[in-house]
């Protein structure tokens, strides 16, 4: 890979901590808006959470919005802008918890928008708190002796269940733990782009991802971790997909 | 001028925000302002526009902040519990400065209340819409055609001050129907808005709307500039009518559905002999306090409200305890009949 | 002139456009003219009931709570509304349907078989267009071209077909009243 920053980030340095995933994952959406030459037709969405700073990265027009509220944003958005292209790049409690209602109903609704949804099963920016995607008997600040299923229920797979709703044309999840993955993940984010440009309906690209700092490991550990336990739980794949595009039905 | 039509007040209130340039509208089903929705689900597919029925009042407002964003005349419309909802929405179209019209056909509270007229959203209009240091322009019409007049104004005083503006109505007025005359001609030429986020183009640095600054300072530095943006406005936006004032002994201040029943109590007191008259706020805030200020030869105001009294705090405050303010009010849907008033009136002369 | 008026009946009568018929009449004879329904919970299927000011002064209050003219079109709307009624005023009743008698004797009565006149003459659902008629014969609360103007307005365009029935039974209501 040749390392060149991509026109559509700004030369801001990152926040974030070092071995998360948010620099690689801003890194493949900004190459997917330079590769499609839309960054001057894009906005995208920033949420609450440790992607909030995510408007002083993107080098297209940005959005902060409300805690879980990306997805109606992103709907009036591309209500006012039909021809524009509009992301919203969420983590999971905001688009999992505080913003279900926001990510079901644009989903159904077959909002013609991309979501990019970073599933670290923790929440970051608060400091490491039970996430709805937290795997049963893992450990957080509010489950410190693990997550308990029967006082505080199960994870959500959210593509496989946005996958049941007619709105969407693509559910894929992907991972960056290696190169071969981040490949697949930059394929998929360019393919969720390209359908919403013709018009398909609502693509959303889960990205399972490391948080070493919260989960309290080294940035190999976390790696493991992640092929290990959270992957088994969220598996990697194409939930849905109407098929178009370059890459055709998967 | 165009023809004189009977029109329910909801329904000239929506087509209002067309004809000034309205082509978003974000809803939710709520009585008593259905028909404010339903009638810009039945225009805006016919003119090009959007109308979308919401998940929720929370993603209806955010669905404004989107579209206001990215450029757009937007509105949404509800009734109090729905407006107590979107609280979060409004705290953020604030502190982004994006504007926007909000329509809140009050009923009774607190709670899921009641569904009859009521004016109990003075508070949450002019002080707390939503946590943090900001106001909202608050407009309170009182006529179906004064529904109509200021939907316009909202709008555009929006933009001129980028910031969100607020149509305090009630279930009285959106549900009753008056002659009404539209505005000639429709206003699709909506203010520039180099801020909005619609695209770069590769003409500009990018935009961001964005109500986060980390820094305590800086959020100081915007805070401040903001409220010397409100400032400005006490200064040139207060809105009043007043009616027999001049020489009034009573100065009766009331606003919307109960300014109507005020103003038939001020005619039955003249008619006994009594000097009664009425200040009709038309903002809310910024307050007409200039005005209320101005009463020279009151002897006492009479504030008369669809509520525990709330506007009452306000007159209280322009008037700085130098004269009387006596609240007379109805509430949980009840509405004051003007004999009610003019018993209020009496007894008040008969103090003075 | 300062007419304040509350209809009352079941759902689907015609109450609330029966109101808006006076109240356009009104509006087109130069009054400044008001027209407010009951919403919610008890429209459905329930009663409603309408109140219509014509003023010649800015209208105050929409809402009427002491009718000058009441229209009955049921008996719950009878006993509910007679007691409002000023003294001096008028209780117009669909005899047809309301078997009860108005007690209060301090005010004009009118009864009017409205829904049997109607259903006689091929017009169901329209008793409340000759108790229109029957009121504008006696109450005389406008003009007569407003009124015919009034109709025309308030009927909605999709609906024009029935123009020419609303107008017979409004005639049979005036004629009633001869």
């Amino acid at each position: 890979m040749k390392f060149q920053r991509p026109h559509a980030l700004t030369k801001t340095e990152f926040h974030y901590c070092p071995g998360c995933s948010h620099g690689i994952v801003h890194r493949l959406v900004a190459e997917a808006i330079d590769e499609l030459g839309v960054e001057g037709r894009t906005v995208g969405i920033a949420p609450v959470g440790c992607a909030v700073f995510a408007y002083n990265y993107f080098n297209c027009d940005m959005v902060q919005a409300a805690h879980g509220r990306a997805q109606a944003v992103a709907t009036g958005i591309k209500r006012a802008l039909p021809d524009g292209v509009v992301f919203t790049y969420q983590g999971d409690g905001d688009l999992a918890a505080i913003g279900t209602a926001e990510t079901v109903h644009a989903a159904t609704r077959g909002e013609n928008i991309t979501v990019i949804f970073i599933n670290n099963a923790i929440y970051g920016m608060t400091g490491g708190q039970m996430a709805p995607t937290t795997l049963p008997g893992q450990v957080t600040q509010t489950t410190p002796y693990g997550r308990s299923t029967k006082d505080a229920g199960h994870p959500i797979r959210v593509c496989e269940m946005l996958a049941t709703l007619d709105g969407v044309a693509l559910a894929q999840r992907v991972s960056v733990d290696s190169v071969k993955n981040v490949k697949i993940a930059k394929k998929a984010i360019r393919k969720a782009f390209e359908y919403q440009m013709e018009g398909k309906g609502y693509t959303i690209i889960e990205v399972v991802s490391v948080c070493p700092t919260n989960w309290g490991l080294s940035m190999q550990d976390s790696l493991e971790w992640l092929r290990g336990s959270m992957l088994p739980h969220y598996p990697l794949g194409v939930l849905k997909d109407i098929g178009g595009g370059k890459e055709g039905k998967a | 001028m165009t023809e004189k039509i009977l029109m329910k007040g909801n329904e000239a209130l929506a087509e209002a925000a067309i004809l000034a340039g309205c082509r978003h509208f974000f809803g939710y089903p709520i009585t008593p302002q259905t028909e404010l929705a339903a009638h810009m689900s039945k225009r805006m597919p016919k003119i090009g526009g959007v109308y979308l029925q919401a998940e929720s009042e929370v993603a209806a407002i955010n669905m404004v902040i989107g579209a206001s964003a990215a450029g757009a005349r937007a509105m949404t419309s509800s009734s109090s519990p729905g407006i107590s909802l979107k609280s979060e929405g409004l705290s953020y179209l604030a502190g982004s400065d994006l504007p926007a019209v909000i329509v809140n056909v009050q009923r009774a509270g607190p709670g899921l209340g009641g569904i009859q007229p009521s004016q109990a959203d003075y508070w949450q209009a002019t002080r707390a819409p939503g946590h943090g240091d900001f106001r909202l322009l608050v407009f309170a019409p009182s006529t179906v055609q004064e529904m109509v007049d200021l939907v316009g104004i909202a709008f555009d005083l929006g933009d001129k001050y980028r910031m969100p503006a607020i149509i305090l109505s009630d279930g009285l007025l959106g549900q009753m129907m008056e002659p009404v005359v539209m505005p000639a001609g429709s206003n699709t030429k909506v203010p520039e808005r180099p801020w909005a986020t619609c695209g770069h183009g590769g003409k500009r640095e990018h935009n961001i709307i964005n109500s986060l600054y980390i820094d305590p300072p800086n959020m100081e530095a915007i805070t401040k500039a903001r409220f010397r943006k409100y400032e400005e406005i006490k200064e040139k936006e207060q809105r009043r009518e007043e009616y027999l004032t001049d020489d009034a002994d009573v100065v009766l201040v009331a606003y919307g559905a109960s300014a109507r029943i005020s103003r038939s109590a001020v005619d039955m007191a003249r008619k006994e002999g009594i000097k009664a008259g009425l200040i009709r706020p038309i903002t809310l805030w910024p307050f007409p306090d200039k005005a209320i200020l101005s009463k020279k030869a009151a002897k006492a105001f009479l504030c008369v409200e669809m509520s525990m009294g709330q506007m009452v705090d306000d007159v209280r405050l322009a008037i700085n305890g130098k004269k009387d303010v006596i609240f007379f009010g109805r509430t949980g849907g009840m509405v004051p009949t003007p004999a009610e008033v003019l018993k209020e009136i009496k007894k008040i002369k008969g103090g003075i | 002139m300062n007419m304040n008026l509350l209809l009352a009946g079941f759902g689907g009568q015609g109450i609330l456009f029966t109101g808006k018929v006076i109240a356009y009449a009104g509006m087109l004879d130069g009054q400044e003219v008001s027209w407010l329904p009951s919403y919610g919970p008890e429209m459905r299927g329930g009663t409603a009931n309408c109140s219509v000011c014509v003023s010649d002064a800015p209208i105050g209050s929409p809402l009427v709570t002491a009718p000058d003219v009441l229209v009955a079109m049921n008996l719950p709307s009878l006993e509910k509304f007679e007691p409002s009624v000023v003294p001096g005023g008028t209780i117009i009743v669909d005899s047809s349907i309301v078997s009860a008698g108005v007690k209060r004797k301090d005010v004009n009565v009118i009864y009017v078989p409205a829904t049997r006149l109607a259903s006689d003459n091929g017009l169901k659902g329209m008793a409340n267009m000759v108790i229109l008629g029957r009121m504008y014969n006696d109450i005389k609360f406008c003009s007569e071209e407003a009124f015919r103007e009034g109709i025309k307005k308030s009927v909605p365009a999709r609906k024009q077909e029935l123009l020419d029935n609303n107008m017979t039974a409004v005639d049979i209501g005036i004629k009633s009243g001869e």
